[in-house]
């Protein structure tokens, strides 16, 4: 028993001095800069130690920040599993031998660069762009076209985060024994009783794991929102972002920081131990 | 009860098309005659010649090759190691679940800033290549470990143990038995690595120095400031053409591996 736990922890040891290194040890140094104050010199964060950067981070005037960036997230997520659910059952039921190349076809877009899928989409949703010009032939265009909008940014980060959801919801899928459906029919439950019922239960893992794949990333995206929301959708990763970017308040983009941790973390206990195969 | 999925497999054709129609976009708006992305108004290579005459585009290009292939390599090594010595319970497997759930869960953003604080603070690391590189490997590691572990728990023990049976030591067993059921994985997982650290502009763009900015931070600096040139639209096409590529030849390897050790097992992709 001894021999195994020290074998194992000897095939882990890189990567935990790694993590801990170059993971673990910045995120402390966050919690620390988060108490410290704000230094306009080059420091931009030095002692005293204290609470000022989170009072100022849970200030009224950034309530509409925060709840414009739970929105987003939770809509994207909402979004991701309407769009991946059917893809990831489609995949494992009906995929046959053509399941690898399929889940590949899935992930070609998501390989392709960040940046040119979000440009992709402004030249798409700009006012002269073909979304709205085919919206135009049926007479929903909109002037100006759809960019700047909350619809914009959580098309984009749906777009962006998709595959985060179908991977995980595919691996359920595939282990859901389709038996299941079949017995719920024979018992008289009808199509949307036995999704309820019988699929949503069976796929729970795969519903949380994506979730949480997708929920917390978009929670903290800050590009998506710049190029395709503008400067009025600024979000919480924006906030922090800007703190940072020009040297502005490093505590307070610090603490605004460890708030979305604990958001991370908040999220992992919800989970529980459920997904944790999957992940 | 079988009916045919006529509506489940119409729905799935959407979603394709969703994913596919902005790739498709980009690359027809790459061959545009005028400046606009909205407007096509004829074909034209202007934009690709001008690419090509583009000399910071390909140093930078060069520096974010050198550090995908370099991150890929260290987190594919380390982090083969890892998922093999999470093969089997031990009191603290948990624990080291966790951890490497971490850097999955933990928002860019916040990794880029708490990275610069650091590196820049405290650990006395110049920004630039190695600060890219120690931070690329740090949010790799986990994907490469996520796709080996997955095969890893789902190969037969008995496999090598017949091959201790048969009289091969530890080493060769492992040469012969255990590492090409486990390749394709690994491959899947450096591709992984790669591409991530290619594609990296949030962490990379705290993490750059002077004369060190990689590829996807000088795109996104360019946008910002400018909008979106045809040329850059010329390099994401022949960017998204090369991933598309890899991802291909990628698939291709594992099922040809997969078909040559006659194992149906799934691909780890």
């Amino acid at each position: 028993m001894l021999r195994r736990w020290l074998k194992a922890n000897a095939l882990l040891a890189p990567t935990g001095v790694w993590l801990g290194f170059f993971l673990i040890a910045p995120l402390v140094v966050v919690v620390e800069f988060s108490f410290a104050t704000r230094d306009t010199g080059v420091a931009r964060a030095v002692l005293p130690w204290t609470t000022q950067a989170y009072l100022t981070a849970l200030d009224p005037a950034f309530l509409p920040i925060f709840g414009r960036t739970l929105l987003y997230a939770g809509a994207t997520t909402v979004a991701c599993l309407l769009l991946g659910f059917p893809l990831a059952w489609f995949i494992a039921r009906y995929g046959g031998r053509y399941r690898t190349a399929l889940l590949a076809a899935v992930l070609i877009p998501f390989w392709s660069s960040y940046l040119a899928r979000i440009y992709a989409w402004k030249a798409l949703l700009d006012g002269e762009g073909l979304v709205n010009t085919v919206l135009g032939w049926v007479g929903l265009d909109r002037d100006g076209g759809f960019l700047l909008t909350h619809g914009a940014v959580v098309l984009g980060l749906t777009y962006g985060f998709l595959p985060f959801m179908v991977l995980p919801l595919y691996v359920a899928c595939e282990r859901f024994d389709v038996r299941l459906t079949e017995a719920s029919y024979d018992l008289g439950h009808g199509r949307v009783s036995t999704f309820f019922r019988v699929v949503l239960p069976g796929v729970r893992s795969g519903v949380l794991a994506g979730s949480l794949l997708v929920l917390v990333p978009a929670a903290g995206d800050f590009v998506t929102p710049k190029l395709l929301g503008g400067v009025e959708q600024s979000t919480f990763g924006s906030v922090i972002d800007d703190q940072f970017r020009g040297g502005n308040n490093w505590p307070l983009g610090s603490a605004m920081a460890v708030l979305l941790l604990v958001l991370v973390v908040f999220v992992l206990v919800l989970r529980g131990r459920r997904g944790e195969d999957v992940l | 009860m079988n009916r045919r999925p006529w509506v489940l497999g119409a729905v799935v054709a959407l979603v394709f098309l969703f994913l596919y129609a902005p790739i498709a976009w980009l690359a027809i708006a790459s061959f545009n005659s005028s400046r606009s992305l909205s407007r096509i108004s004829g074909f034209s290579l202007q934009w690709y010649a001008e690419l090509l005459d583009d000399t910071r585009v390909f140093a930078s290009l060069q520096l974010t090759l050198q550090l995908a292939l370099a991150s890929a390599a260290i987190s594919t090594v380390i982090g083969t190691l890892a998922a093999f010595g999470l093969r089997r319970a031990f009191p603290g497997r948990g624990l080291w679940t966790v951890l490497l759930s971490l850097p999955l869960v933990v928002p860019e953003v916040v990794m880029g800033v708490a990275m610069l604080g650091f590196f820049v603070r405290l650990a006395g690391i110049p920004l630039g290549f190695g600060a890219l590189l120690f931070a690329h490997v740090a949010f790799s590691l986990s994907f490469v470990v996520v796709v080996v572990r997955s095969r890893v728990s789902g190969m037969d023990v008995r496999m090598e143990e017949a091959a201790a049976d048969l009289g091969a030591s530890p080493f060769v067993a492992f040469r012969t038995v255990t590492l090409p059921l486990v390749a394709p994985a690994v491959v899947a997982g450096a591709a992984f690595a790669f591409l991530l650290s290619f594609d990296d502009v949030v962490i990379s763009s705290y993490l750059t120095g002077v004369g060190s900015t990689t590829l996807p931070v000088f795109v996104y600096a360019q946008a910002s400031k400018r909008g979106i040139s045809p040329e850059i639209v010329a390099l994401s096409t022949l960017m998204v053409t090369a991933t598309a590529l890899l991802l291909i030849i990628g698939v291709l390897f594992a099922s040809w591996r997969a078909r040559k050790t006659g194992s149906a097992a799934k691909l780890a992709v």
